[in-house]
């Protein structure tokens, strides 16, 4: 468990952003430190996703801000937030269904020849490896991904986070459509990259998953942040209440 | 890249004869499907004459040399329709774009350049080139601009369009008609001597033939560099065998038309030559409008499978919100395809009018539907992320081959739109058909 002292990988400040008049992520404080696991948990709806969206340039917040290393930082669109070694797995995977998976990976960041012209083959073995790596089953390298199953097409996105060296990890139910052995196999990913040094949020509805994998617990209600939380200090019992009743243990009901 | 090809190709490892085959050597189905259509368009045509005439004039020399040169102005634009119909957009406005191009183009020749220069000053083609490509990357840039940054709908955008520069055309010269054109402009558009004749068009076989070559031993040598699977060596050489025996075959027909023979009693005046008895027998060959159109699809097709903005135009069409998040600036590539729609659709402009030898303010009504159908009887999916260059060209090759077939046998041009639309609608819907099946 990393002492967190000094500054922060990530501060999230205050973030507010609504759509319509319905206020998706109220005024919400969250923080990540290196080598870090934080999850942000809460009922379908409550914003997780929302919020994390404002880190990976999805969204721009109508108010708040965004430290990285202490330093304040404006995401206002994806490429920003890959400018600073931010990665993300989102909940939807966002992959081009008529593209391969070598294609996914690389999209917006193909490898190129000297001649300036996208080099396929390399970018396939490049897929070829990291695959060999996440899941080993993985064989179909030359269909568009539309023709994967759901887990593979997770097993995708999950490379294509892991690939480019981030610093900072958006995992937003990373294991949703995994299989038993995968869902082991990207658990052992994340302690994996925890030990390099990585920050990650984890948003994750597996209550055991996060008492296993996360450092700290924040738990989202309604679009506010009800409290956040070390996993080593409650039980699943406490981190269960705040997300259904929506106090933090030990306040009274 | 994902294509369909090597998805089928890959799959299933047995079956018949004929689907290992195609597995061995990557043919489409899709493909094979196109050139069949082709060739029962050609046949037919050809014995409807033969039995309503008593000789078929489709299959030969002469009419599939004409064919290539009118295929040319409608398949330039077809290859930029692949882009805007891939990122799931449409252009209604690419035949009254043509139109208005093709205008300013005749203005900027015939009335405005020849004061500064002089009559048939070399300037005055460059010039007029350079214009008109401009000009149209301009005009699409501007639809590009009201769709992306706008959020107009491109349907509506380029419906507006095709009335808007229709009339602009209309008003440039008040409807009159501009000719004629820059003699050196008009070689832009064919004929006898804006051909490259035989040894020209062998030179064009032979660089062809190096091409297809090349690309099947790089190809081969980049799988072996990273272990990926090789085809047999037999659908390599079968591949390389089809390829340059279509470019042969080509060759010597286009070779095998020649020129009228009031052209060559012109040119033998012209140049001293006697004629010998029996008359000279100087090859058409490629025509140049013939050799854009390959160089165009060259070209895109080198842009959209080799380059990342190919890749992003794939990416846009597959899932738009994916390629956003990915970092593709969507909104930018848009503008960047429907400008590059224009500078194609300029260079029909320039093809079809100096192939008309005047530009008028009708020129390519009704080009919007050839071009979208060529697409999309090529392959290019309405649903978007799908479509290739070569299948646009083919597609342009079967609407042009309806027309002139139409012509030939003497159908009016109301039965001709009348087919043409209903080729549309039949085309959208065997792709419809094509796609679940293949699901
Ligand atoms: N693009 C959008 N437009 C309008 N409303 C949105 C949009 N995105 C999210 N919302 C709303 O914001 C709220 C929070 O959604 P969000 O996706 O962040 O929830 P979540 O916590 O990730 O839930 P889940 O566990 O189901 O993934 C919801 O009420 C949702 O309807
Ligand atoms: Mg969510």
């Amino acid at each position: 468990m990393p002492a967190n002292t000094g500054t922060p990988l990530v501060e999230l400040r205050d973030i507010s952003i609504a759509f319509g008049g319905i206020k998706a992520v109220d005024r919400v404080t969250v923080d990540l430190y290196p080598g870090e696991v934080v999850g942000l948990l809460g009922h379908n709806g409550a914003g997780k996703s929302t919020l994390i969206k404002c880190l990976s340039g999805a969204y721009r917040a109508d108010a708040g801000e965004v430290f990285i290393n202490g330093e304040k930082v404006e995401i206002t669109n994806p490429r920003d937030a890959r400018a600073h070694n931010i990665e993300t797995i989102y909940q939807t995977l966002a992959l081009a269904d008529n593209l391969d998976a070598a294609s996914n990976l690389f999209l917006g960041r193909e490898l190129v020849t000297a001649a300036g012209f996208v080099d396929d083959a390399r970018m396939e073995a490049e897929t070829r490896k990291i695959m060999a790596r996440l899941n080993p089953n993985f064989a179909k390298f030359n269909v568009p991904v539309s023709a994967l199953s759901g887990g593979q097409r997770q097993s995708v996105a999950i490379a294509r986070a892991v690939y480019f060296n981030a610093r900072i990890l958006i995992m937003d139910e990373p294991t949703a459509a995994l299989g038993p052995h995968e869902t082991q196999m990207v658990a052992d990913l994340i302690q994996e990259l925890k030990k390099q040094g990585i920050g990650i949020f984890l948003i994750e509805h597996d209550i055991h998953a996060v008492m296993d994998l996360c450092d700290r617990a924040s738990v989202m209600k309604n679009g506010q942040l009800v409290g956040t939380v070390n996993v080593a200090d409650v039980t699943d019992e406490d981190i269960l209440g705040m997300i259904i009743l929506g106090k933090k243990p030990g306040q009274a009901a | 890249m994902t294509q369909s090809a090597q998805q089928t190709a890959r799959d299933g490892k047995d079956g018949n004869v004929l689907s290992r085959f195609l597995k061995a050597t990557e043919i489409d189905t899709r493909l094979l499907g196109m050139v069949g259509a082709l060739l029962l368009i050609w046949i037919g045509f050809h014995f409807y004459g033969m039995m309503k005439f008593g000789t078929g004039a489709f299959l030969t020399p002469r009419n599939l040399w004409n064919l290539s040169v009118q295929t040319a102005s409608i398949g330039i634009m077809a290859c930029g329709m692949v882009l805007v119909i891939v990122t799931r957009h449409i252009d209604l406005s690419v035949g009254s774009v043509l139109g208005f191009t093709a205008m300013i183009m005749g203005m900027v020749q015939v009335r405005w350049l020849p004061e500064v220069f002089g009559l048939g000053h070399p300037m005055i083609v460059v010039l007029t080139i350079l214009v008109g490509l401009v000009l149209g990357a301009m005009v699409g840039a501007l639809h590009g601009w009201l769709i992306a940054y706008r959020g107009i709908p491109a349907f509506i955008v380029t419906l507006g369009g095709l009335l808007v520069w229709r009339g602009m055309a209309f008003l440039v010269a008040r409807g009159e008609t501009i000719s004629p054109v820059d003699s050196t402009f008009a070689l832009l558009g064919g004929g006898p001597y804006g051909s490259v004749g035989a040894l020209g068009s062998w030179i064009v076989g032979a660089i062809c033939c190096a091409g297809v070559v090349f690309l099947i031993v790089n190809g081969r040598s980049q799988r072996r560099k990273f272990d990926f699977p090789l085809r047999p060596v037999w659908a390599e050489y079968f591949l390389a065998a089809l390829g340059c025996g279509l470019i042969v075959g080509t060759v010597l027909l286009f070779n095998n038309y020649p020129w009228p023979i009031g052209i060559v009693r012109q040119y033998a005046a012209a140049n001293d030559i006697t004629l010998p008895e029996g008359g000279l027998f100087i090859s058409h060959g490629f025509a140049i409008p013939v050799l854009i159109l390959i160089a165009v699809g060259i070209s895109m097709t080198i842009l959209m499978t080799r380059t990342r903005f190919g890749r992003y135009v794939f990416a846009i069409g597959g899932n738009p919100d994916a390629a956003l998040l990915a970092g593709i600036d969507v909104k930018w590539v848009t503008v960047k395809i429907f400008a590059l729609m224009g500078f194609l659709t300029a260079l029909a402009a320039i093809v079809a009018s100096a192939r008309l030898n005047s530009a008028t303010n009708a020129l390519g009504t009704l080009d919007e539907l050839y071009v979208i159908a060529a697409a999309v009887i090529g392959g290019t999916s309405l649903a978007g992320g799908v479509g290739t260059i070569y299948g646009a060209i083919l597609g342009a090759l079967v609407m042009q081959s309806l027309k002139t077939g139409m012509v030939l046998i003497g159908f009016d041009a109301a039965i001709q739109n009348i087919v043409v639309g209903a080729v549309l609608v039949l085309a959208v819907y065997v792709d419809i058909l094509y796609r679940k099946r293949s699901k």
